[in-house]
């Protein structure tokens, strides 16, 4: 029995459920035959995989459903194999590059030479060309989307590339001339409490508006974590009644309440608890500016508005340190440790005693130097359990994989 | 259809045709994919027309079809009527005509042997030192008569376009030092890049230097115009007017908006949603509610609106650009003010580069502008 994301996933343009003009656009766009390379972004969970998918299927027909998982291996210069997975159909290849670390540059060289060359659709196929669709290409290497350049020019003829990402902040300008980008916004409340409705009428289930109305508040307009989070509700409770709690996915809480340990005391202990529930979102797999993110939400909700302006301004610094070091745990440790003492002036500047603030100033010196240095440091206990980066300057977490990705971590606990 | 289609194998006939259709079959022409002999059979000119991305269909033909880079024109010039010609290293921002031009001046230099006489690298292929010592010296050392096989003269040389050239290692640009010198007498290069201070002095000393300007508005309109007519697309004057602002000068990306926009329409009248809607830009009113949150001094409020416009996908570095250009160039603040803003900026703007988080560095953004909105009040 698959989940209900999966079994609701709209399959073709005219099925869609918002957006509907931008469907319309795409839709003229294959009638003409001729098609550009094409560029979809956007937030997670707005229906950009499955508008590509929809997409594809108005291009080549319900061939493109038939998929295949394969290993491919590609060899590096200095002779190292990289193997990676693909989601293939006869018409388009599913690649997510970042997943070959640095090596991403060979990968997507090769991938698309490859099908431009070997490629020979059957004499029925309507299409000239194949499509490659190469998702998250905001965590592609500089030396890869420059290595795309010319190669996107050059093979136009045989095949089509999509790219999918999250933001295009990160793709070189160079690339973005040469493509039609599409902006999929994430949908509205009331976009999404009509997709809701319409999933549970389906499931032949009556779904009080209230209670619609709950989850699409929640859901931060991701439909993909609504519908999850319709479906976690159906499973604790049916009859729906409007006024049903309805959980949240589980690391937002534990986020959330690592947050209220930062602000309930600031010692070296309380950090050290921190780190490990750091750890712990970490080793889950949730990216890091989620992290970020959610920390200075709720830390910014107990200071002022100058205090604010200090937290965003330690987040950005220490967010975008982390980037340049290769252990994103200490990044995030600073971060929390320049929290605690910065916070802890401003309650002295209140209550008046600055004996604990200065034990605490020891801390996050520590903690800032080891942020600053952290490629240099060397193997503590805890360094093995740390998320370690796959890219010398460039540090995030393990790529989602690109199939799975709708049981990645935003519905992580949720159907636990 | 089959891989002839692709039409790299209508070159012998180009030069003859001179159609439109036949260039645009031939525009790649880097030497790798070079058609097989065998390939380019008879028949193929009645295969039906297929609609090619307008950037390569208006792609200039000959040196006199690129606008506005009128010093490297006038030199390509002097070397057709026979005078010799430099190395040279083209640079200057994408869009601006430098591929077109080397490639339209081989065309006319070496007419139907233009193929045999180039190759192309660009930063697609391999091009590590190795790569460099042997397929550019092996494409140097071919001989190279002053004749074409029409009976027209030629120069004798050939050309080596290393196209994207910022990006090979500093190790290949020097290993090319010596190439360059020994193969002077037989191989004039071509060295393309974006900005030339990722080129090693070396060889930028051996190279005449030729800077490709952005193009003006004036000359991006009248192209588009062009355009605009042959291909029969209905565009409100607004529309076109946006294209040409936001391309920047550069042409390549202003025809393709202007495809894009058209594709998307299929033949309704383009309008300035569709222009913005295509180009990425972040509509006034979002713009003007984050200058206003700032003002506000409220964080809840600035909040929400970072939420917002991340939610709507509108790239951070977008924002921050139409936010610099909305704040520094209006009067509502003092100049204090304003230098302290693009202080931020510009850092802002780094630690985006770099690939920090769109959602925190804006926050960071907007709540230093509040502080200084409120230290600088509006007059
Ligand atoms: N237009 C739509 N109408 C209804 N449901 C949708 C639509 N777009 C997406 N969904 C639902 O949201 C889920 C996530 O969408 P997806 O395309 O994977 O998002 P993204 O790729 O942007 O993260 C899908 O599994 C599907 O169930
Ligand atoms: N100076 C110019 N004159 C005419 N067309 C130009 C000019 N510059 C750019 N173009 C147009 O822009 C497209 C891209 O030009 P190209 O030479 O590839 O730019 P670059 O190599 O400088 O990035 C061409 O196909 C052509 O249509
Ligand atoms: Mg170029």
């Amino acid at each position: 029995m698959s989940l209900w994301v999966d079994k609701y996933r709209p399959t073709s343009l005219q099925k869609l459920d918002f957006h509907l003009s931008q469907a319309q656009h795409l839709r003229n766009l294959v009638n003409q035959g001729d098609f550009p390379h094409l560029l979809f972004y956007g937030p997670s969970g707005a229906g950009k995989k499955t508008r590509i998918m929809a997409l594809l299927r108005e291009l080549y027909g319900q061939g493109v459903e038939r998929l295949r998982m394969e290993q491919m291996t590609f060899t590096t210069p200095s002779n190292k194999k990289v193997d990676i997975m693909t989601v293939a159909s006869n018409y388009h290849i599913e690649v997510n590059p970042s997943d070959a670390g640095i090596h991403d540059r060979i990968v997507v060289m090769e991938l698309i030479k490859n099908s431009a060359q070997t490629h020979q659709l059957d004499t029925s196929g309507q299409r000239e060309f194949k499509v490659i669709l190469l998702t998250e290409v905001d965590r592609l290497s500089k030396d890869a989307q420059h290595a795309l350049r010319r190669t996107m020019e050059k093979y136009v003829a045989t095949c089509r590339i999509i790219l999918c990402a999250n933001s295009i902040s990160q793709v070189i300008p160079a690339i973005k001339s040469r493509c039609l980008a599409i902006r999929v916004p994430a949908p509205s409340h009331q976009q999404i409490v009509a997709v809701l409705q319409n999933v549970c009428k389906k499931e032949g289930l009556s779904l009080p508006s209230e209670l619609a109305e709950k989850i699409a508040q929640k859901s931060d307009r991701n439909v993909r974590r609504a519908i999850l989070m319709c479906e976690t509700c159906k499973v604790q409770q049916y009859p729906f009644t409007p006024d049903q709690n309805v959980m949240e996915p589980d690391w937002q809480i534990y986020l959330r309440e690592t947050a209220k340990i930062i602000l309930s005391e600031q010692s070296p202990k309380k950090l050290m608890d921190v780190r490990k529930r750091l750890y712990e979102l970490l080793t889950h797999g949730i990216p890091t500016d989620i992290i970020f993110k959610g920390l200075l939400t709720e830390l910014g909700k107990s200071c002022d508005m100058a205090l604010k302006t200090k937290v965003a301004e330690l987040a950005a610094k220490f967010e975008h340190q982390m980037h340049n070091g290769s252990k994103v745990i200490f990044h995030l440790e600073a971060f929390v440790a320049s929290f605690m003492s910065l916070y802890l002036h401003y309650l002295e500047d209140s209550v008046g005693s600055s004996e604990p603030f200065l034990t605490l100033w020891g801390q996050h010196r520590r903690a800032e130097a080891v942020g600053a240095g952290a490629s240099a440091v060397d193997a503590s206990k805890d360094t093995k359990e740390a998320v370690t980066c796959r890219r010398p300057n460039a540090c995030r977490p393990p790529p989602r994989a690109a199939m799975g990705k709708t049981h990645s971590w935003l519905n992580h606990g949720l159907c636990r | 259809m089959n891989a002839t289609e692709n039409g790299k194998c209508s070159r012998p006939r180009i030069w003859n045709l001179l159609s439109m259709q036949a260039f645009l079959k031939t525009g790649k022409i880097s030497k790798d994919d070079a058609p097989k002999p065998t390939a380019s059979t008879s028949g193929k000119e009645k295969a039906p027309k297929k609609p090619t991305p307008w950037v390569e269909k208006y792609r200039p033909r000959t040196v006199d079809d690129v606008v506005e880079q009128k010093e490297i024109v006038s030199v390509l010039k002097q070397c057709m009527a026979g005078a010799d010609l430099p190395h040279l290293l083209f640079y200057g921002p994408p869009g601006t005509g430098k591929t077109s031009t080397i490639i339209a001046a081989a065309r006319q230099l070496f007419g139907d042997m233009f193929r045999e006489r180039i190759l192309e690298l660009n930063a697609s292929d391999d091009r590590g030192i190795q790569i460099i010592r042997d397929k550019v010296k092996r494409f140097a050392q071919l001989t190279a008569s002053n004749v074409r096989p029409d009976g027209k003269p030629c120069p004798p040389f050939k050309i080596i376009i290393l196209d994207e050239a910022d990006s090979m290692t500093h190790a290949a640009q020097a290993a090319l030092r010596r190439t360059i010198e020994k193969e002077t007498k037989t191989t004039r290069f071509c060295l393309i890049c974006n900005y030339v201070s990722c080129i090693i002095p070396p060889l930028t000393s051996r190279c005449s230097k030729f800077r490709f300007k952005p193009l003006g508005e004036g000359m991006v309109r009248t192209r588009l115009e062009m355009i605009c007519k042959e291909e029969k697309v209905q565009c409100e004057p607004e529309a076109l007017k946006m294209v040409v602002e936001t391309s920047g000068g550069d042409l390549r990306r202003a025809i393709t908006t202007f495809q894009s926009c058209a594709r998307l329409k299929a033949g309704e009248p383009i309008t300035n949603q569709d222009v913005l809607e295509v180009t990425g830009i972040v509509p006034d009113e979002f713009i003007n509610e984050i200058i206003e949150s700032c003002k506000s001094n409220n964080y809840k409020e600035i909040e929400n609106c970072v939420e917002k416009v991340m939610l709507e996908a509108y790239s951070a570095s977008q924002i921050l650009e139409q936010l610099h250009d909305q704040v520094v160039r209006s009067d509502v603040t003092n100049d204090m003010a304003k230098s302290l803003v693009a202080e931020k900026m510009a850092i802002c703007n780094h630690r985006l580069q770099e690939g920090s988080s769109e959602f925190v560095q804006l926050i960071d953004l907007c709540c230093s502008m509040a502080s200084i909105f409120q230290l600088h009040p509006f007059c």
